[in-house]
């Protein structure tokens, strides 16, 4: 693993934060959102921020942006100079006038972060149309230099392009000429990665570094990933709860961290390296599916468009108690094959058994007495569970439905509460009332009232930070063992998988381009396409859980 | 695109016969016998029946229908009962006024309220906030006469700014057509700019929480064009739907505000009709103001691909 070391002692500071306080803005009894956070940041200097949701991070980013949310937090102390200047007493004008041109901000969801209704070039040309007045001509000149500088292709009809027609990483791309085309001296990059596939996050991160050295910004970038901060911090600040716990180059923070918070991140951090096999399987599999195709046809009356072969030729089947991981990127097909096995969607063909009885062709109302057999957990814990709907009744629903009394559901389903970890009265709750992690834990609780034979975990865990990740993921490994499910795990992140799966499946454009057990999956690649998602993996010659190189066998 | 307007033209097919269907009916199976209304109180039931085979109203149900959409298809609404003139004709004559009115009441909504949703939007929770939502509330309950009334108390009787009633056509004098015309349409806008107030704010609370909204401010854009040209247009599409059925309903609700102001629009002939029961009148309002509605849906719903370019028929 190669850090980057340059010393940056004798070079001038572009952003000094000094005891920045930030609080509630109706409330000045409770906790400080910011505790007096102080960092500095020196010209071509990247500093990673990293802690937990709720940390902090973005509320120190919005703060230097002059954005957070009115009425609701205020910055009460301290200082934020750029250049000499205390940018807490700039009015809204002069606050203004530093966006874009001095300090420039990008954000986490390139899905999201662009205008939808107005076309990408112009969205760029506004930032030139706020702050220089320039002929339309050389305008677009600008623009359309620095679309080249940001690698787009056929820039000329990007330019005329919508959002919604460009990829994640075209729109990410689109966001970073936004915010480097005036050449601002500070560069905020708040999670600008973690929405992106792998392969697309290193394309960004080495854009990124690209134009920051051409251009000499000093880049505050805000991560929870520490195989990104690994790979392009030169300073780490580690941030819990309002305050920044430890500071350090970023060889040193790996190698010798020093407080007890930033031991725990780093431990918390799944390894590449596949955990140790299991014993084989005995019994027949409970889940196969067998020659699996979904196709999404467009048809009108008068137009007749192609079609999407969202999954193709599709077979694998899990054992009783085994997990198997479906890996791939975004469109890859994998979260159809979990939807096509729960039939949320109709395969268009195929097979799927589930408890030896096939469902792919039955009707919904034949289906309804084997829905039981195969439960999923969704990705997004904040909006899986109806907020208006209390745990208890959120999860007894499946238990009613199949017919058992209430009395006994609800009983049952303090157990299960008590069986994922939660107190037993949190059935009187809403899920407004839980964090993230305890949230997931209801969503596992629920799938398992109807004790299935499988359970669907579709991108689980990848909503949720890392300590709690590695939390739900020894939840769903002790579930297992006790209830003896098969679990079908679908996930983006290969650290991930390496740590719960048995079995891997890589899948591409649709297809299985890889199946083998995970550790020959991780360690011995046969496929080009799954090289490429490994070597993409940021961080992956380091061991962070043992703060030393990985030790190849 | 076309090929979406074209079906959108062919499913109004099936609407409108329904309707057509219901229209029909309604003359042949209401109670009381429109040849006794004609033929006034001392007819014999000689001059009954002559009036009755005249009007094909002894013929067969079926026959009558084929024969009705047959005429409807050519453009004959038939003639009135009362004045013995063809309706299309009576329409046309009225209709003028009433489109007129509608189309400024719907841009002074417009003016005055997207801006006061937008405002109220920004500020939420503040007193501007407060007073646009009171305003709207109070918009939504004050029956329109009252309005009416108070609007020609103040500014016709008392301050003696502007004519009480009546109606002069723009294409004749455009000043004295908003002169008159100012009133009405003000009492018409208040329940509409309560309700494009409403919804302005509701859609554009959505739409500021939105990423790119931050991302706008980031590029350190002004509040204004943060607002209008980030904001509104991602808000529009609701708002556009709620001025369209505004617009269709206003058409047909102009009714009490012409009494008022005493404006000789579709509202009062249709009242005037259905007290006579004069039914080919009543029929054809019903025609006019569901083909009318039907039309106007179409317009909102292609407005939608002007304002999100990611609608696409």
């Amino acid at each position: 693993m190669r850090f980057k070391t340059r010393n940056f002692n004798d070079v001038p500071s572009v952003l000094e934060i000094n005891e920045l306080t930030v609080r509630l803005a109706d409330n000045d009894t409770a906790p400080p959102v910011l505790d007096r956070v102080s960092l500095e940041i020196r010209q071509g200097e990247t500093v990673c921020l990293v802690g937990e949701s709720g940390s902090g991070k973005s509320v120190t980013s919005l703060s230097v942006m002059g954005l957070l949310p009115r009425g609701a937090l205020a910055a009460t102390g301290g200082r934020i100079e750029l250049e000499g200047t205390n940018l807490l007493e700039l009015g809204p004008q002069a606050m203004r006038h530093m966006r874009a041109r001095k300090i420039s901000m990008i954000f986490q969801e390139p899905m999201t972060a662009l205008n939808p209704v107005i076309r990408v070039g112009a969205q760029i040309e506004e930032v030139l149309d706020t702050h220089a007045k320039l002929p339309a001509k050389e305008k677009k000149a600008r623009v359309l230099d620095i679309m080249n500088q940001v690698h787009l292709p056929d820039v000329e009809r990007i330019y005329r392009s919508y959002p919604h027609q460009l990829s994640g990483g075209q729109r990410q791309r689109i966001m970073i000429a936004m915010a480097l085309i005036l050449e601002p001296q500070l560069l905020i990059a708040d999670e600008p990665t973690t929405a992106l596939d792998v392969t697309t996050q290193q394309q960004i991160l080495s854009l990124i570094a690209e134009l920051q050295e051409k251009h000499g910004t000093a880049v505050l970038f805000i991560t929870h990933d520490m195989g990104v901060v690994a790979e392009i911090a030169d300073t780490v600040h580690v941030m819990r709860h309002g305050q920044i716990v430890e500071r350090a180059p970023v060889e040193e923070l790996l190698r010798h961290p020093k407080h007890e918070y930033t031991r725990e991140l780093l431990k918390a951090v799944p390894s590449l390296t596949p955990r140790p096999a299991r014993s084989q399987p005995e019994g027949p599999a409970v889940l196969s599916v067998n020659g699996l195709q979904k196709i999404y046809s467009t048809q009108g009356i008068f137009s007749r468009r192609g079609a999407t072969q969202a999954a193709s030729d599709v077979s694998f089947s899990i054992p009783r108690g085994r997990t198997l991981g479906i890996v791939g990127e975004s469109g890859s097909g994998k979260s159809t094959v979990a939807r096509c096995i729960m039939r949320l969607i109709d395969p268009t063909e195929g097979e799927i058994r589930v408890a030896d009885r096939e469902i792919a062709r039955l009707s919904r109302r034949a289906l309804r007495p084997y829905r039981k057999h195969i439960q999923i957990v969704f990705q997004d814990p904040f909006r899986s569970l109806n907020p208006r709907w209390t745990i208890g009744r959120s999860l007894i629903e499946g238990p009613l439905n199949t017919g058992e009394d209430k009395k006994a559901a609800l009983k049952r389903a303090a157990e299960l509460l008590m069986l994922v970890g939660l107190p037993d009265d949190a059935v009187n709750r809403y899920p407004h009332q839980f964090s993230g992690g305890q949230r997931q834990r209801v969503a596992i609780a629920r799938a398992i009232a109807m004790e299935p034979d499988v359970l669907v975990a579709d991108e689980a865990v990848s909503a949720l930070d890392v300590s709690v990740q590695a939390q739900v993921l020894e939840l769903l490994e002790a579930l297992q063992k006790k209830l003896g499910i098969a679990i079908l795990f679908i996930t983006h992140d290969l650290r991930v998988a390496a740590q719960i799966c048995d079995e891997v499946v890589v899948m591409q454009y649709g297809r299985i381009v890889e199946h083998d057990s995970a550790s020959n999956v991780l360690s011995n690649p046969r496929h080009a396409y799954t090289r490429a998602l490994i070597e993409a993996a940021p961080g992956r010659a380091w061991d962070f859980a043992n703060f030393h190189e990985l030790q190849t066998a | 695109m076309l090929g979406y307007i074209i079906r959108r033209i062919l499913a109004v097919i099936p609407v409108m016969t329904i309707v057509a269907v219901f229209v029909f009916l309604l003359l042949r199976l209401t109670p009381g016998d429109p040849a006794a209304i004609i033929a006034g109180d001392m007819a014999t039931p000689a001059q009954l029946e002559r009036i009755r085979t005249s009007l094909g109203l002894s013929d067969p149900l079926h026959e009558q229908f084929i024969t009705w959409v047959g005429l409807l298809l050519q453009g004959e609404l038939g003639t009135s009962l009362i004045s013995n003139t063809p309706v299309t004709q009576m329409i046309g004559q009225r209709i003028w006024p009433t489109v007129n009115i509608a189309v400024l009441t719907i841009i002074l909504s417009i003016l005055i309220a997207v801006p006061m949703g937008v405002l109220a939007a920004w500020r939420h929770r503040t007193w501007v906030d407060y007073v646009v939502m009171a305003f709207s509330v109070l918009g939504f309950s004050i029956p329109v006469f009252v309005i009416g009334y108070l609007f020609i108390q103040t500014f016709s009787i008392e301050l003696r700014w502007l004519p009480v009633q009546g109606y002069i056509a723009p294409s004749e004098d455009f000043s004295k057509f908003l002169s008159r015309a100012i009133l009405p349409c003000l009492t018409l806008a208040t329940i509409y700019v309560a309700l494009i107030a409403r919804m302005t704010r509701a859609s554009m609370l959505e739409v500021l929480g939105e990423d790119y909204i931050r991302t706008a401010r980031a590029k350190g854009v002004k509040e204004t064009v943060v607002l209008f040209r980030h904001a509104l247009r991602n808000a529009a599409v609701p708002i556009m739907t709620i001025i369209g059925t505004g617009f269709a309903l206003l058409i047909g609700g102009v009714v009490v505000t012409e009494s008022v102001f005493n404006i000789p629009g579709i509202g009062r002939l249709t009242v005037d009709a259905i007290l006579a029961r004069d039914y080919p009148v009543i029929q054809g309002m019903i025609l006019l103001t569901s083909g009318l509605y039907v039309f106007i849906n179409l317009v909102i719903d292609l407005s939608y691909t002007f304002f999100d370019p990611r609608i696409r028929y």
